[in-house]
């Protein structure tokens, strides 16, 4: 739900993906370790860390005797328990108040499920309780989940002839698997930044071509450069000799004519299909 | 300007002040609240009043119920926009302030230290326009304008405990208490004459991580309040007594129980009430009906649908509640199933229209997922659909009951999923609006493209927002979009030059005027009728809805840009 942003994520190159068979670390492995925590966002990120000999105690008696319900990684386990990271029982927990009586005494869920009470002290309860607390300030932005080890993942499942045989078609045109694009799939590491920066037409916007455009005034003289900035009230572009020239604009006057070599990539973007996408990515990778 | 007033405010509160600085807030409440039974009956705006159509000021978020923005003000033209002029320009700082000395706000409360670093905010809502004053929200923030001039008044400054800061959507008017959300979700009244505080009230768990941004809207003596959440929590829309701040009733928009609507939507009941729906965008109210007809938000895990297979009711989907009861009416469904963070929180517009030669009490959505519906407003009988975001790809096709069919090929998927739109979708909560002379309905059109990965392997999918990455890899254009309400066909449409477009929201006039933000600086000014540019000044991007209102008999504009409002004037 978030609201409308102008920043979007640029290139991500590898991703991190949090596996079921990867435990939190106890103590540590917070974002932004070295952040003011009273600055983070939410009580559950802003708790000042706790006693690492309790954790790691309540880490280890976790392990025993809640993993096998609510999982290694406490998003809840085979046997059916609930995500503890979402848990509103759990997020409004701050000394063990919530927590302590449940995990003693048991409870029954509304929809007949329920948690047995477990043979556990006090003293080990809240050492669990720590253990919880610790994992829930690890927390990644908006809802996300702590963030696990960086995994590679290959997003490659493409038919890289078939791929070939698309860029024959549509993008030979402009490019050249032994011009422009040699060498492109070793350049570029990663088959993912490779098929962002292709589909987007480059990796920064610095690394396009520029804007063309020509401006024809009423007594018919022409204006040509590169453009700077357009709307629907002026046109600025700097020319050749790098003088900066700015028109007003009225509806058709003066007459503007814009030359985008990137306009090619945008009207296809509406064209492709997921598996043309899919196919030159698989057949730029091989061009090393 | 007002420095011996404030002065004088500053030393009368500073008793008031310690006490809440001590704990002894209840005393604080004790000692206010007979002022706010006398200010009653003194009077103040009276919430009946504002079933009155948008007339010459500018009382509640939307002007007045509808959410038409449709001001009958006449004074400018098609025929004289051309010579609006600036009639005043105020600047508000709408980071931390000082808290002590001359410059600090004139009532400081809130339950943080003060140290959270808010930023610096724009200014994305809607001020209210009454009398000789104008409110105006940030973040935390609260101020009293003057409306001849734009000077300052009061200002009252929220010590926040934390949370996204974001946007702040408005405040509402209730005879002569202004009420307001904070980010870390307490309801705060203040007397609207002086800024002092009345009372404050927890209306969400901080703890579970909720965070507000709503305008709440007065519908008699109720006060229609929402919330938002990242996280995977319920949402729920809520009625507090505006004098007391006493809950009323909590209408959840996810089943919270086995025997609730809509369950058999969700796989679990666990899925189900971690499910999202969040209502954090001001709805309309029609008064034949007594309905508050408002637009929940994407269910969660935003991207990963995977743990919450089924249509995720009540989730992206149009509700009108009973406002007197809280109960649900009827509800159509926007966005079942949606997986891209894709909210159908947009404010919805009443019309009382013609479909097929019989008169119509309709409601119309421009909704963040591209698709445009008109529905009937007392029956939820669907009307309507269309697809007005040009190059929206993500549904497979229109169901018999008028929702798009989400394709599960364009989730999130490990190759990448080419999407349209992006994540803040073809619209969002900058406000549209309807213009009852033209029958057009009027809204920004975003048609970005994300390549859209899944990097959650984990079959029980991700939690909140996370488990994606994106990227954005192009436009299809933006544009300003007339669409008629009876067809869902695009009347005419400004498509905005290369980078415009994006996060201005929209009014409309009785003079034939359709006023925006064009996203390259400019604050424009259309004919209503067929869009022809008429008017335009650069005083940058526009980051909330133009508003207007008539002072001293002349029709004045209202726009903010960033930290800055400008006030138009037609003389």
């Amino acid at each position: 739900m978030r609201a409308f942003t102008c920043v979007e994520v640029i290139l991500v190159v590898c991703v991190a993906a949090h596996l079921a068979a990867q435990a939190p670390q106890a103590g540590g492995g917070a974002p932004q370790a070295d952040q003011d925590r009273s600055q983070r966002l939410y009580p559950a990120l802003q708790r000042p860390p706790g006693d690492p000999e309790l954790i790691a105690r309540g880490q280890a008696l976790y392990g025993i005797n809640c993993r096998a319900c609510h999982g290694l990684d406490l998003r809840g386990g085979d046997l059916g328990g609930p995500n503890l990271l979402r848990s509103q029982l759990v997020l409004r927990d701050r000394q063990g108040e919530e927590m302590l009586p449940v995990i003693r005494d048991g409870q029954s869920g509304a929809d007949g499920s329920g948690m047995p009470p477990q043979p556990l002290s006090d003293a080990d309860i809240r050492a669990v309780v720590e253990y919880i607390h610790d994992v829930l300030s690890t927390a990644s932005r908006q809802g996300g989940p702590p963030a696990g080890d960086e995994v590679e993942i290959d997003i490659l499942v493409g038919d890289a002839a078939a791929g070939q045989t698309y860029f024959a078609a549509k993008c030979a045109s402009c490019h050249s698997p032994t011009g422009d694009l040699q060498g492109i799939g070793a350049r570029i590491p990663g088959a993912q930044q490779l098929q962002n920066t292709w589909v987007r037409g480059g990796a920064r916007n610095a690394d396009r071509p520029p804007i063309t455009v020509t401006v024809t005034q009423s007594s018919g003289e022409r204006v040509v450069g590169q453009l700077e900035r357009l709307n629907d009230f002026l046109i600025v572009l700097t020319e050749a000799d790098g003088r900066h020239r700015s028109f007003s604009r009225h509806g058709d006057t003066p007459l503007v004519e814009v030359d985008d070599p990137m306009a090619t990539h945008r009207e296809l973007l509406p064209l492709y299909t997921d598996m043309d996408i899919h196919n030159v990515t698989a057949y730029l990778v091989t061009l090393q | 300007m007002t420095s011996k007033l404030r002065l004088k405010i500053r030393g009368a509160t500073d008793l008031a002040s310690r006490l809440r600085v001590t704990g002894l807030v209840l005393t604080a409440a004790l000692v206010v609240l007979p002022v706010g039974s006398r200010a009653q009956e003194r009077g103040g705006l009276d919430p009946a009043s504002l079933l009155e159509p948008l007339g010459e000021s500018w009382p509640t978020y939307s002007g007045d119920y509808s959410g038409r923005r449709y001001s009958g003000l006449t004074q400018v033209t098609t025929d004289n926009v051309s010579r609006l002029t600036l009639a005043w320009t105020r600047q508000l700082d709408t980071g931390t302030p000082a808290l002590e000395g001359a410059n600090a706000p004139t009532f400081i409360g809130g339950e943080g230290t003060g140290e959270f670093p808010i930023g610096t905010q724009r200014i994305k809502g809607s001020l209210l326009q009454v009398d000789d004053l104008l409110y105006v929200t940030a973040p935390d923030h609260v101020w009293a304008l003057d409306v001849r001039d734009g000077g300052e008044r009061w200002h009252y400054f929220w010590k926040t405990r934390g949370g996204p800061h974001i946007g702040n959507r408005g405040a509402a008017l209730w005879r002569d208490s202004l009420i307001f959300e904070t980010v870390d979700n307490y309801l705060v009244s203040l007397d609207a004459r002086t800024g002092e505080e009345r009372w404050h009230t927890e209306i969400a768990s901080f703890e579970e991580q909720y965070f507000s941004t709503m305008a709440p809207i007065v519908v008699g003596d109720h006060l229609l309040v929402g919330t938002g959440n990242d996280l995977d929590a319920p949402g729920f829309l809520q009625s507090f007594d505006p004098a007391t701040g006493a809950l009323r009733w909590k209408f959840y928009t996810v089943p919270m129980s086995p025997d609730d609507p809509g369950i058999d939507t969700w796989p679990t009941l666990d899925a189900a009430r971690h499910g999202g729906g969040q209502v954090w965008v001001p709805g309309a109210y029609d008064p034949e009906t007594n309905y508050y007809i408002f637009g929940t938000g994407n269910p969660t895990p935003g991207y990963t649908g995977i743990a919450r297979l089924g249509d995720n009711l009540f989730t992206c989907t149009l509700i009108a509640v009973d406002v007197d009861t809280g109960e649900m009416a009827w509800y159509f469904q926007t966005s079942p199933h949606d997986t891209h963070d894709w909210d159908s929180a947009q404010t919805p517009i009443l019309i009382d229209g013609v479909i097929d030669g019989v008169p119509r009490k309709l409601v119309s959505t421009a909704a963040r997922n591209g698709y445009f519906f008109t529905l009937d407003r007392v029956t939820g009988e669907h009307i309507v659909t269309t697809r007005y975001g040009a190059t929206s790809n993500w549904a497979s096709h229109i169901r018999e009951n008028g929702s798009p069919n989400p394709h599960p090929a364009k989730e999130a998927i490990i190759p990448g999923a080419l999407v349209s739109p992006v994540e803040g979708g073809v619209a969002n909560w900058q406000p549209p609006a309807f213009n009852p002379d033209t029958g057009l309905f009027y809204t920004q059109e975003n048609n970005g493209f994300n390549l859209l990965y899944l990097t959650e392997l984990d079959p029980r999918g991700s939690m909140g927002l996370g488990g994606k990455d994106r990227i954005t890899v192009g436009s299809g254009g933006n544009a300003l979009s007339a669409i008629d309400y009876r067809t869902g066909e695009t009347v005419w449409r400004h498509a905005w030059p290369i980078g415009g477009g994006g996060g201005a929201g929209v009014l409309t006039t009785a003079g034939g005027l359709v006023f925006t933000g064009d996203g390259s600086g400019n604050f424009v000014a259309f004919d209503a009728a067929d869009g022809e540019l008429l008017w335009h000044t650069r005083i940058g991007n526009i980051s909330n809805a133009p508003q207007t209102y008539l002072i001293d008999g002349r029709q004045h504009v209202l726009v903010a840009s960033g930290q800055r409002l400008f006030a138009f004037v037609m003389y």
